[in-house]
């Protein structure tokens, strides 16, 4: 039988701080350049136009882009998409007073540009995009709210299922996700599309789906073992499940590696954004959501909670444990 | 629930799923590009839904645009245009197209598989508010421009010369400009005479740009009162080959500022009441010079497009050139008999959204039902495209477009492909990572994995879901998910047998165990899903639906099916001591 950490009795709950001063170098920097630089929204939330252009033969980006500002059409971002002759060229929408006929008039523009330095008939735009700003602030206000909203959706659920510490531990474990992942999208400069938000919502059940299993185990180890702390619970029911873990963040990443490479052009950014995802839900699972079930449970000593009444319980418990996973 | 019951139910499942994925023929409704009927073709589909990222073609998002004239009711008026795009689009031969309303302000339209997007777009967007005036015989406008040119001259618009610094500047100017188009006209006489057409058009170009300086030049320095708009337009008399009462023309490089001055609100109340200025909708080219007609015309029209009751685009006999041919209700044409009646040998004004198509034909007698609408130099497709949207009839208040989304069909292919190709690959991994890790028991959850695709697949074209971009992606990363389950049960199991547990009992044990987990926590997705599904737009949607269907079938296949596989497992080997797992 292939069993990965089979035997495993890693004392992760002990070890916490560490993950604490971990996930702060990698979140506060993040955020830090977030700040300076800001997200990279895509023309669907900022307004504007987008062309996606393939060309018979290949052209310098840089050439293009000269061209192009030869012809009136300044300041457009132009860049590389999959293959040499395929571009993307992008006209955000600047001021707020501009209305969608603008990002019509703007679409119209480049191909005029373009017939000029490309030629007619030597081109061919296969994708057009022209949001008005209005929209794209809609749109925003929108994925925001959605976020917010199933968080509080999901703490109602487990609160149900389980109780409302779990609910409030899991959406704690969730909003360290998010803000980590916010945090990679700024400093990947990964262009924040509706399919990104897509990525970051399904990144969210796929984080909550592996604490859920967490605390699942450990509602039951609560139950089963009455003598063990509160920590030594968390610590049994983490590595009992590591291998399930393992395995299923094993499967979970070799399809979104096949999307990320095999996948093309589109949909790389969500590719990418959930193989994050994968990480950082796994991290918090198990260094967020099981620490701050802990807290509550000392601050607000819940039926099954016992942590409180033998902290920092020594470890002979958890090693004691030992002949059992042996089998 | 016994074996044969269970595999029962799992045949059904496969069944059903098979059943909406069969390919069966689908009926499009087309316009054939030589004839403009519209045929009925059919065509064999996969039942599976293409979203427009996927399948190309276009979405456009539209909205009132009320920069030039407000709605009273803008529901009301949200719901007409509705209805006349409907219509339109009917007409159109688009197959399924989807068309509907979005909150209380918003349309969107979405056109798959469109090849002419801009036909496509003008169709959506044009108001198709069709008026029928008679000109003016008063020379209202005429006697009107020295009053328009001293109100002008108040506000201290004084024609070119008002732009002018210096009187040295305005001599070089004025000169240069004079000089520049004599050249000018020299070579394009030069051209004309020894080279066809190309050369002449190009000509024709440069000198309907220039002279005009030059023109106005000359009349600023002519003793004459020197108006803005006096110098502009003229009556077009006998210049335009007949003469049409209330006709005037305007060079085509002054038209954007003549129209600009003469809609100034100071200088429309010049004009005696119940006359209008319209324009033509195309210029005219007289002599070598590019012109735009001007009319005043009755602002009282004496039939709308709102009485019309067919139209048909047709090719002139005479001419050969395009004509829209249309006929009038009942109302429409009593009313139209009794008006052309009362102004026989008086010219009427055809105008489509306030621009007047074609030079007014004279009212020779009493005009019935029916009616063409002459429409010069344009393509019989242009002609078609006019008469649909006539029929559908004009929409309440023109439409903006505030977001359009375009995909070529060949990026579709392309996104179908590369989705595939993920797929595949994705799904290779897994099964590798699966069999070797649980064996036999790996095997199974294979198994189950295919029914999952199919069963997945099966429900999105049940419920007529469309498969987007990141639909599809969605499914791609579910393949990597929906193992989860297996892997939580198989987990389980072997914890269970390194308890020493006996194998048939470690298997129930296990399904057991694992459930409240994978319940918990593909409800809490599912919960996610709903969100996202609740905030996104078209491809978002889709993707939202496959993760919805695809957790439904993950829970079935993974638990019901694999139980089922090691029901029948172990029925078959009721000895087995070890598991291959």
């Amino acid at each position: 039988m292939l069993r990965l950490f089979a035997n495993a009795n890693y004392d992760f709950i002990g070890v916490r701080r560490y993950a604490y001063g971990i996930t702060a170098a990698v979140i506060l920097p993040g955020l830090l350049f977030l700040l300076i630089k800001g997200l990279n929204y895509s023309i669907e939330f900022t307004g504007g136009t987008l062309l996606q252009v393939k060309s018979k033969t290949a052209v310098d980006v840089a050439k293009l882009r000269g061209d192009l500002d030869r012809e009136g059409i300044h300041g457009a971002e132009i860049q590389n998409f999959g293959a040499a002759n395929e571009y993307v060229i992008r006209a955000r929408v600047a001021k707020p007073g501009t209305d969608a006929n603008d990002t019509q008039a703007a679409a119209q523009a480049v191909s005029h540009a373009l017939d000029q330095v490309l030629g007619k008939g030597n081109y061919e735009v296969v994708r057009t995009e022209a949001v008005g700003p209005k929209v794209g602030g809609e749109l925003r206000q929108k994925a925001f709210l959605a976020i917010f909203l199933s968080f509080f959706a999901v703490l109602a659920y487990l609160a149900y299922r389980f109780e409302w510490r779990f609910g409030l531990a899991a959406v704690a474990a969730t909003a360290h996700d998010i803000l980590a992942t916010i945090a990679f999208i700024g400093v990947m400069r990964l262009e924040v599309s509706l399919t990104v938000v897509a990525a970051v919502l399904s990144m969210v059940g796929y984080s909550l789906n592996d604490t859920i299993i967490i605390f699942d185990r450990v509602r039951e180890n609560l139950r089963k073992l009455k003598k063990e702390s509160f920590e030594g619970v968390l610590n049994r029911s983490i590595n009992e499940t590591l291998p399930r873990s393992v395995l299923t963040h094993g499967t979970s990443l070799a399809s979104l590696l096949a999307l990320a490479i095999f996948g093309g052009e589109v949909i790389r950014p969500f590719a990418l954004v959930m193989f994050f995802g994968v990480f950082t839900g796994t991290f918090s699972s198990i260094y967020i959501a099981s620490p701050v079930l802990m807290a509550i449970e000392k601050r607000w000593p819940g039926q099954l909670a016992r942590g409180h009444l033998t902290p920092k319980a020594a470890p002979a418990p958890v090693t004691s444990r030992k002949p059992q996973t042996v089998g | 629930m016994t074996i044969r019951t269970r595999l029962l139910l799992i045949a059904a499942l496969i069944l059903l799923s098979v059943y909406f994925l069969i390919p069966r023929n689908v009926t499009l409704r087309e316009r054939d590009p030589d004839t403009g009927v519209m045929k009925d073709r059919t065509e064999m589909r996969m039942p599976l839904k293409l979203g427009l990222d996927l399948q190309g073609g276009m979405h456009l998002a539209l909205e009132l645009d009320q920069s030039k004239q407000v709605s009273a009711d803008p529901k009301r008026d949200i719901d007409l245009a509705l209805t006349v795009l409907r219509k339109r689009i009917d007409e159109f031969g688009v197959t399924e197209p989807l068309i509907q309303k979005v909150g209380d302000q918003r349309i969107v339209v979405e056109l798959a598989g469109i090849t002419e997007p801009a036909r496509a777009k003008a169709i959506v967007q044009r108001s198709a508010f069709l008026e029928f005036r008679i000109t003016d015989k008063a020379n209202a406008l005429e006697k009107a421009l020295p009053a328009m040119d001293r109100v002008l001259r108040g506000m201290g618009i004084r024609g070119d010369t008002a732009k002018r610094p210096s009187a040295v500047e305005q001599l070089l100017g004025a000169d240069s400009a004079s000089k520049a188009a004599k050249a000018d006209s020299a070579t394009a006489k030069k051209d004309t005479a020894g080279k066809p057409a190309k050369a002449a058009k190009a000509a024709k170009k440069d000198t309907a740009a220039k002279p005009t300086k030059a023109d106005s030049a000359v009349k600023d320095t002519a003793p004459v009162v020197g108006g803005v708009l006096s110098g502009l337009i003229q009556p077009s008399g006998a210049a335009a080959g007949s003469v049409v009462p209330g006709e005037y023309v305007v060079p085509e490089t002054a038209f954007p500022r003549v129209d600009s001055l003469i809609n100034l609100p100071a200088v429309g109340r010049q004009l005696p009441r119940g006359v209008v200025l319209r324009w033509s909708a195309s210029p005219t080219s007289i002599g070598v010079q590019s012109y735009r007609f001007l009319y005043a015309l009755e602002d009282r029209p004496i039939v709308t497009g709102s009485n019309l009751e067919d139209a048909q685009a047709q090719l002139d006999p005479l001419t050969n050139g395009p004509i829209v041919t249309f006929q009038l209700d009942r109302a429409g044409g009593r009313k139209f008999a009794e008006e052309t009646g009362k102004h026989v040998g008086d010219y009427m004004a055809i105008l489509l959204d306030g621009r007047v198509q074609g030079r007014p034909p004279v009212i020779q007698s009493r005009i019935g039902r029916n009616g063409q609408i002459t429409l010069g130099n344009r393509t019989l497709q242009e002609a078609q495209d006019l008469a649909l949207t006539l029929k559908a009839g004009a929409l309440p208040i023109p439409l903006k477009i505030v977001e359009e989304r375009q995909v070529g069909a060949s990026l579709g292919s392309d996104s179908i492909r590369d989705g595939i190709t993920a797929g595949l690959v994705g799904t290779a991994l897994v099964i590798v990572i699966m069999v070797v890790f649980y064996r036999l028991s790996g095997v199974l959850a294979v198994i189950a994995l295919g029914l999952y695709i199919l069963f997945t697949l099966g429900s999105l074209s049940m419920v007529d879901a469309t498969l987007t971009l990141p639909g599809l992606a969605g499914i791609v990363l579910s393949i990597g998910i929906a193992v989860d389950a297996n892997v939580l049960i198989f987990e389980r199991i072997r914890e269970e047998l390194l308890h020493g547990k006996t194998v048939r009992l470690a298997v129930d044990e296990g399904f057991k165990h694992a459930m409240n987990a994978i319940i918990d926590s593909n409800v809490s997705t599912i919960l996610t899903a709903l969100f996202l599904f609740q905030f996104g737009t078209g491809p978002v949607k889709g993707f939202a639906v496959t993760l919805i269907l695809g957790i439904i079938a993950s829970m079935i296949t993974a638990v019901f099916v694999t139980r089922t596989f090691f029901m029948i497992w172990l029925e078959r080997r009721p000895t087995m001591s070890t598991l291959s797992i």
